[in-house]
């Protein structure tokens, strides 16, 4: 059997909304989008106008200083909408979608006949290459370096997070091609991190041509970057790429049928959620159906993504490229008398300063509010405590505050991604912008030495 | 709580940008969150938060040591009826206790306060909680019978070329509160030590001091002559003389509790300090049986070591000064060796320390400057670990 790893360091936060496994039926929605914005450290270009007819696969945006890589539909349609920010910032293509998709032919092959440049090729034209994302730098990979390993993460331990067992269950072909298709692409391993305290799905227990590690803790014992860490951590001048199950599987659809089928399974949770149920849809869906009559309360946070890392949207928003989850809670922009004195009994703490381990077993319902204002450093030993790398947290984003980029380097910034560092960020009581700051330095060594 | 909001609001456009009183806006801001902590939601990374911020941190660790300010307080009023040979009750002595310590207190925080104030006014900062706890250990550390100016000059030293001229909370190489005491002490040696300052002795009509009436601590004492005439259990229950609030063990001992259980206080530091206090306190033990030595050295060192750890600051010390995250070391092993060194040097200095003998203060603050040295190996252990691996790695690929 496979090696367990226990992850000591760390927190769960228990919330109200967790998914029940069933999946609802909701309509399509009539929109989708695809967000340059789900692609940092990439400058990116557009190759369709408002108005275009554009096939499922077809591709919409580039980016500018690697042109193979593309960015494709995720359905057919017309262009409808080129959503742009300040300074003319791309933020959103939406695509008015068919009823019935019409898919771009890639052409189906067996991914062990073909050679490495040929797999790459097929990836980078249909639109998937985006899928593969690699470290150092967490971004989209770069298709002339071939990585040392390929990771896995099997199974996701962020709050209320869609059970990963559940939404492959039944698509097993699929992932063994798509694992076939990652391994034309690695003279390296490839690494399947499931999880340790359950009965992983057979999907991934029975893969062929992987390595299997199991974890065990609580997150971010699911973070690909703490599975590479404790596997195999990145030096400098390496490179690996990671790639999330449902992608392997995308994958495995393309070699097997020849198109850029883009199906996904989303679970829409969070206590603002009536129903939290799981849902069949496509990338970059538009959430208004999902959450049509489906709310309570009327000041809401809607996340593409979970608590920790994802990305705010409106009601009618649409998900992210990378995002398999929709989480709805209540925004806290009231102001607390005396809050800082008073009990709190209702909020999520890892420090017994206030009384949540009076009840350890609780399930918050949390709000958006800072609970308190950014401030220097003071407390320390804090980021320790849930941040499971053998790095000094504090340490790393203190030199990305002053862009040293040799202390970066020293201080470990290739094995880490603002994930990692999410949990950080929530328990900080000097209410630090830990992930942007993170996200910075990445930035900052993509700038100077290129991914 | 409605009326406070309205009170607010209504002031506010005066601090405002193009108000009357623009400039003081952050005086406004910090009156402002200190009554409500304002409803800001998050913008960027995690949607949620951990409950706690800074001010909760701080008021956690001044409830830690309201124990040994009321404490301090009675300790205050006790010794000042007993040096008058007065027989009075335990109200009386607190009453007396508070009148002369809580002056201090609000001294401490007025003029404290009053410069991060001045600071967060000219540097536009949002006024930091630091101050909080600082105000309030100056006062316990200093002897009952400091004039309240000086305990004023102090705090103006500290903050301004302790604290501010690094750039605020959180930026200070030393303990704020030790550095207050280091200055007072220096400046004013014979306010802060020898067998008069510990005690108030103030008569009034018809009063005066008894006969044979000694005002020295037990470490004045055992410097001196190598013996002290106070009982261990005196100085556990802490009715010693001694700063204001550094006798009382046992109330230390409640404020250590809150600190650990809430995990604010560093439990490696105070555990590392506590095992350099004896490791030291054992080998003067063992130095004082080889003979050669002069009665009194022989006697200071032959003060069984458990007593030192009750004795003089050391406990006050290693459980509020030493564990102020900000001038102690970072990193987990970082806290281990400090803690360790703050503890031996405590007990080194204090014995063989013959101008002054106390040696928390200097010990502590030694090791605050040591601390970003002890960090800076830790950190470098770290990355050369990170070096051979890549070293490993080349060769073995």
């Amino acid at each position: 059997m496979s090696d367990l790893i226990k992850i000591k360091r760390g927190a769960d936060i228990k919330l109200v909304g967790q998914a029940e496994q069933l999946y609802a039926n909701t309509e399509q929605p009539e929109t989708f989008a695809i967000k340059p914005t789900d692609f940092p450290g990439i400058r990116t270009k557009l190759s369709v106008r408002e108005g275009d007819e554009v096939k499922a696969g077809s591709p919409i945006l580039f980016n500018k200083d690697r042109e193979e890589v593309k960015f494709c539909s995720p359905v057919s349609g017309e262009i409808a909408e080129i959503v742009r920010g300040d300074k003319r910032k791309l933020l959103e293509i939406r695509i008015l979608a068919d009823k019935e998709l019409r898919y771009q032919d890639f052409g189906a092959a067996d991914p062990n006949t073909l050679d490495r440049d040929a797999v790459k090729e097929k990836l980078l034209a249909s639109g998937c290459w985006p899928f593969i994302r690699q470290r150092p730098y967490n971004i989209v990979a770069n298709p002339e370096r071939t990585p040392r390993a390929i990771f896995i993460s099997c199974f996701n331990t962020a709050p209320l997070a869609a059970d990963t067992d559940f939404v492959v269950h039944g698509q097993e072909e699929e992932f063994q091609v798509g694992i076939n298709v990652l391994s034309r692409l690695t003279d390296g391993k490839i690494h399947l991190g499931v999880d340790g305290s359950t009965n992983p799905s057979t999907v991934f227990t029975n893969c062929k041509g992987v390595q299997i590690h199991r974890f065990k803790g609580p997150h971010p014992a699911g973070n690909v970057g703490v599975q590479i860490h404790n596997i195999d951590p990145i030096n400098k001048g390496e490179v690996v790429w990671t790639i999330s199950p449902q992608e392997v599987i995308i994958l495995g659809r393309l070699f097997q049928t020849g198109k850029f089928d883009a199906q996904i399974n989303v679970a829409a949770t969070g206590s603002e959620i009536q129903k939290p149920r799981y849902y069949k849809t496509l990338i970059g869906a538009s959430v208004k159906n999902i959450l049509a009559d489906n709310v309570s309360g009327n000041k809401n946070r809607y996340i593409s993504g979970n608590v920790l890392t994802g990305t705010q949207i409106k009601s009618d928003g649409y998900l992210g490229f990378y995002d398999r989850q929709i989480t709805v809670i209540p925004e806290g922009d009231q102001d607390q008398f005396f809050g800082w004195i008073a009990p709190n009994l209702g909020k999520f703490s890892i420090s017994r300063a206030m009384f949540g381990w009076l009840q350890p077993q609780k399930k918050y319902k949390l709000d958006t509010a800072m609970n308190g204002e950014e401030r220097a450093y003071v407390v320390t030993g804090e980021y320790e405590k849930v941040f499971p790398f053998d790095i000094y947290p504090v340490q790393l984003i203190k030199s990305i505050m002053i862009k040293d980029i040799e202390a970066m380097e020293n201080l470990g910034i290739y094995e880490v991604a603002e994930e990692d560092f999410a949990l950080c960020e929530v328990v900080c009581t000097s209410k630090i912008p830990v992930q942007e700051t993170v996200r910075e330095g990445l930035d900052l060594m993509i700038k100077e030495l290129g991914d | 709580m409605k009326l406070f909001k309205n009170l607010l609001e209504s002031v506010k456009p005066h601090f405002e940008e193009g108000g009357k009183l623009e400039k003081l806006y952050p005086v406004y801001d910090g009156f402002a969150t200190f009554l409500f902590v304002p409803g800001h939601t998050t913008h960027s990374g995690a949607h949620v938060r951990d409950g706690i911020d800074l001010k909760r941190t701080m008021i956690t660790v001044v409830l830690a040591l309201v124990p040994a300010l009321l404490f301090g307080m009675w300790n205050v009023g006790h010794f000042h009826y007993m040096a008058l040979g007065e027989q009075v009750g335990f109200w009386d002595k607190f009453m007396f206790g508070a009148i002369k310590v809580l002056p201090m207190v609000v001294v401490s925080y007025a003029v404290g306060l009053g410069i991060e104030f001045a600071f967060c006014v000219i540097k536009k900062h949002q006024i930091n909680e630091g101050y909080l706890v600082t105000g309030m250990l100056i006062p316990l550390i200093m002897p009952v019978d400091i004039p309240l100016w000086m305990v004023a000059l102090s705090v103006v030293f500290a903050v301004v070329l302790g604290k501010e001229v690094f750039g605020g909370t959180g930026m200070n190489i030393l303990n704020p509160a030790l550095t207050a005491r280091a200055f007072a002490f220096f400046a004013y040696p014979s306010y802060m030590s020898g067998d008069k300052v510990w005690i108030n002795t103030s008569t009034e009509a018809g009063q005066s001091v008894v006969d044979g009436y000694s005002g020295a601590t037990a470490l004045g004492d055992l410097a001196v002559t190598g013996s002290t005439s106070f009982a261990p259990i005196d100085m556990f229950i802490g009715t010693i003389p001694g700063c204001i609030g550094e006798t009382s063990v046992i109330a230390i001992l409640i404020g250590a509790a809150i600190l650990l259980f809430t995990g604010i206080g560093s439990w490696r530091i105070m555990l590392s300090a506590l095992l350099g206090g004896v490791v030291m306190g054992l080998i003067f033990n063992w130095v004082s049986t080889l003979g050669g030595l002069s009665p009194e050295q022989q006697g200071f060192m032959g003060v069984p070591y458990w007593q030192h750890l009750i004795m003089g600051g050391f406990a006050f010390g290693i459980v509020f000064m030493a564990t102020d995250p900000v001038s102690a070391a970072q990193t987990k092993r970082g806290k281990w060796i400090y803690g360790f060194l703050v503890g031996l040097f405590c007990i080194m200095i204090r014995v063989f320390n013959p101008a002054y003998p106390e040696g928390v203060m200097m010990a502590i603050l030694f090791m605050n400057v040591m601390a970003p040295l002890i960090d800076h190996y830790v950190i470098e252990a770290n990355v050369k670990k990170r070096k051979k691996r890549l070293q490993v790695n080349v060769k073995t690929a």
